[in-house]
């Protein structure tokens, strides 16, 4: 699904190295987790695959079903089936989340050729979506994010990823600011997607996110790079002994 | 006259040529009040750079004798507020257009012609005709309405009795290319009675319009208006309202294209427990010859526990050029006032630019009062957000755009409108790609 081969990427502005050769294969129908410690490159490798302003890719490739994502816009991404969660999702006001999300769906449809949804077939299709994680219509009516607390928002990007059935998943820290009931209840959203044909990576500090939604492969990263790959007891072992241990073990 | 004006030789002269080429109206119940705004003016003199509120507005082609030509533009698409049920005065080049005007009849509100009433020697608008516009002029000189209120060649008179039950539309055509129309309506709202008034078009080459709206007691005013299409127009209008006690006052102005725009707005409260909100979206594109758009907004508080709101927001690019000179006044007894105004523009290149110049003057010590303004671009957080999601770049800036002038737009309570008014942004924005 998703091969990213020696990827190395700099800040535009200054130049500083961040990722110093990522190496990593995401299978479809697999859950894979990044964990690693602040600065390590972990969400700067999840805005490079998305295709945001202000990194230089120096060397390497990334592909989504053998199609290079990296020189396309973000929008191509998006329509060839790459979503991002955000860890901060944005505040649009003025713009409803309804209209929204029927403006990406559409974008997406027509990027591929398909039909667009008419205004019907889509209120039917987000209103049984957003009932699965208790979004309610009122939250739909207001603007993208304004207002909305943290499990909201992050809610919120559930129902994104819900409505536009991507293919890669990318979470960036979707546990972050959440308590342990609204965790639950995103990773219900999360794991109800789960699919043989589709593939997530999932980026965070701890494991407990990864005691919900249960990875096939965890990877630590550090320094730019993916320095240890396991199974989910990688994660359990972070968890027990921080990274300490770890990037000691291999200095 | 309370202001000091600099006297010289060269406004002298350039206000006579003006007043040269003026007809002025003779008689009827406005004959005073048009000799008295003669004086006005003449006293004044037209204004020139140097004047503290034409530092950032150049009012030369204002001035002239003649209006600048400017070629009428076909109209893209259904007119605004095609849809909405309302009563439609049309005039064209500033002269009444009685085949494309419905009949002057509403119920709960009288509509008469200036041009017509002004045959009789009594009428209730000599209270009003040009009375608003005088007070307006201190502490700050505003000849262009004094001009306005001297030469006016028709304009409506509207007493609002009663709950108007749809909008009174104006709509203001173009044709000739050199059409230099001065209008000037009064609007008379009894207490508890209501009204919506729709101004829309171009209205002429150079246009000089002046609104007095007196709301009594209890009354309801909302004011919706769109300023467009023609790119080489240019425009001075003025607002003046008295907001009763409990009365609301609610002005909207869109402004699209024009070379030149200068909207003034003077309102002042003078009943307790009134509301006052006026707002402004001005998007302009330089590309078209140029766009400089100016909000000037005085608001003046005189009673107790009033609120008012300026709402003013800017999109610009190439080279278009964008003016706010707001102020809220507070005299003394002025108790428990609420102000609050923002001024904002998002700039789309770096050619382009915004002047503002925010003021408050406070004489009571229990109040609350608030400015802002500021200037940037288009985040690029949020755009790369929506794109993230699929949405293309261009289609993402305009749902930003749109974000950014929610604000103003949120200011017109009738969501239909608002929907017509949005409807006409999202075309403009449309038609302006690349």
């Amino acid at each position: 699904m998703l091969e990213i081969k020696n990827l190395h990427v700099e800040l535009e502005d200054g130049g500083k190295s961040i990722l110093k050769g990522v190496n990593l294969t995401v299978e479809a129908g697999k859950v894979h987790a990044i964990m690693g410690p602040n600065g390590s490159g972990k969400s700067t490798l999840s805005y490079v695959l998305s295709g945001r302003d202000g990194y230089a890719v120096t060397e390497g490739s990334a592909t989504l079903e053998g199609e290079e994502l990296l020189e396309m816009e973000p929008e191509e991404r998006a329509a060839a089936g790459l979503f991002l969660a955000f860890q901060y999702p944005v505040e649009i006001p003025g713009v409803g989340n309804m209209t929204f999300l029927r403006t990406a769906v559409n974008a997406q449809r027509k990027a591929r050729g398909e039909e667009e949804l008419s205004a019907g077939e889509f209120l039917k299709i987000v209103r049984e979506k957003a009932k699965t994680l208790k979004i309610d219509a009122e939250m739909l009516k207001r603007p993208v994010n304004v207002g909305f607390s943290g499990g909201e928002k992050k809610r919120n990007e559930i129902l994104q990823m819900a409505m536009l059935e991507p293919r890669m998943c990318i979470l960036d820290e979707t546990d972050s600011g959440l308590d342990v009931d609204a965790m639950k209840l995103v990773a219900e959203g999360v794991n109800a997607l789960r699919d043989p044909g589709r593939a997530f990576l999932v980026i965070t500090h701890y494991q407990r996110l990864l005691d919900h939604i249960k990875p096939d492969v965890v990877h630590i990263m550090a320094d730019g790079r993916i320095i240890k790959t396991g199974g989910p007891e990688l994660a359990l072992e972070v968890e027990k002994n921080g990274y300490a241990d770890i990037l000691a073990e291999l200095a | 006259m309370t202001a000091l004006v600099k006297k010289d030789a060269r406004r002298i002269d350039a206000t006579e040529a003006r007043i040269a080429t003026l007809t002025l109206p003779s008689g009827g119940f406005s004959a005073p009040a048009r000799a008295d705004a003669l004086a006005r003016l003449r006293a004044a003199g037209l204004p020139v750079r140097r004047d503290e509120y034409w530092k950032f507005t150049d009012p030369a082609a204002l001035n002239a004798p003649e209006a600048t030509a400017a070629g009428a533009m076909a109209e893209i698409g259904a007119p605004l507020f095609a849809e909405r049920d309302r009563v439609r005065i049309v005039f064209n080049d500033g002269v009444f257009d009685a085949d494309a005007s419905d009949d002057l009849s509403l119920a709960g509100v009288e509509i008469q012609r200036l041009a017509e009433a002004d045959r009789a020697d009594l009428h209730w608008a000599r209270d009003l005709y040009g009375v608003l516009e005088a007070r307006g002029q201190s502490p700050v000189l505003r000849p262009h309405a004094a001009l306005n209120t001297a030469a006016a060649s028709d304009g409506l008179l509207i007493r609002v009795t009663g709950t108007a039950p749809k909008p009174l539309h104006i709509h203001y055509t173009h044709s000739g290319e050199t059409a230099d129309a001065i209008l000037h309506h009064c609007v008379r709202v009894e207490p508890g009675a209501e009204l919506t008034l729709l101004e829309t078009g171009p209205a002429a080459a150079r246009f000089n319009k002046v609104l007095e709206v007196d709301v009594a007691e209890g009354g309801r005013f909302h004011h919706v208006r769109a300023q467009g299409r023609d790119h080489a127009r240019r425009a001075i209008t003025h607002v003046f309202a008295r907001v009763g006690r409990e009365a609301l006052f609610k002005s909207f102005t869109l402004t699209v294209n024009g070379v030149m725009t200068r909207n003034e707005a003077l309102i002042e409260i003078v009943g307790d427990n009134a509301v006052a909100h006026v707002a402004g979206a001005a998007l302009g594109d330089g590309k078209d010859g140029s766009f400089h758009h100016d909000d000037t907004v005085f608001v003046t508080h005189d009673a107790v526990a009033c609120e008012s709101r300026q709402v003013f927001k800017k999109v610009l690019k190439n080279g278009a050029t964008g003016v706010f000179q707001g102020k809220i006044l507070v005299k003394p007894g002025a108790q428990k006032t609420d102000g609050y105004q923002i001024s904002q523009s998002l700039l789309l290149d770096e050619d382009s630019q915004f002047l503002a110049k925010p003021e408050l003057e406070i004489y009571a010590d229990d109040v609350k009062c608030s400015h802002g303004s500021t200037t940037g671009a288009i985040d690029e957080t949020a755009l790369f957000y929506l794109r993230s999601r699929g949405v293309p770049v261009e289609d993402a800036q305009t749902l930003l755009i749109l974000s950014f002038l929610a604000d103003a737009i949120a200011e017109i309570e009738d969501a239909e409108i608002a929907a017509d008014i949005v409807a006409r942004l999202e075309g403009w924005l449309a038609r302006r790609r690349r």
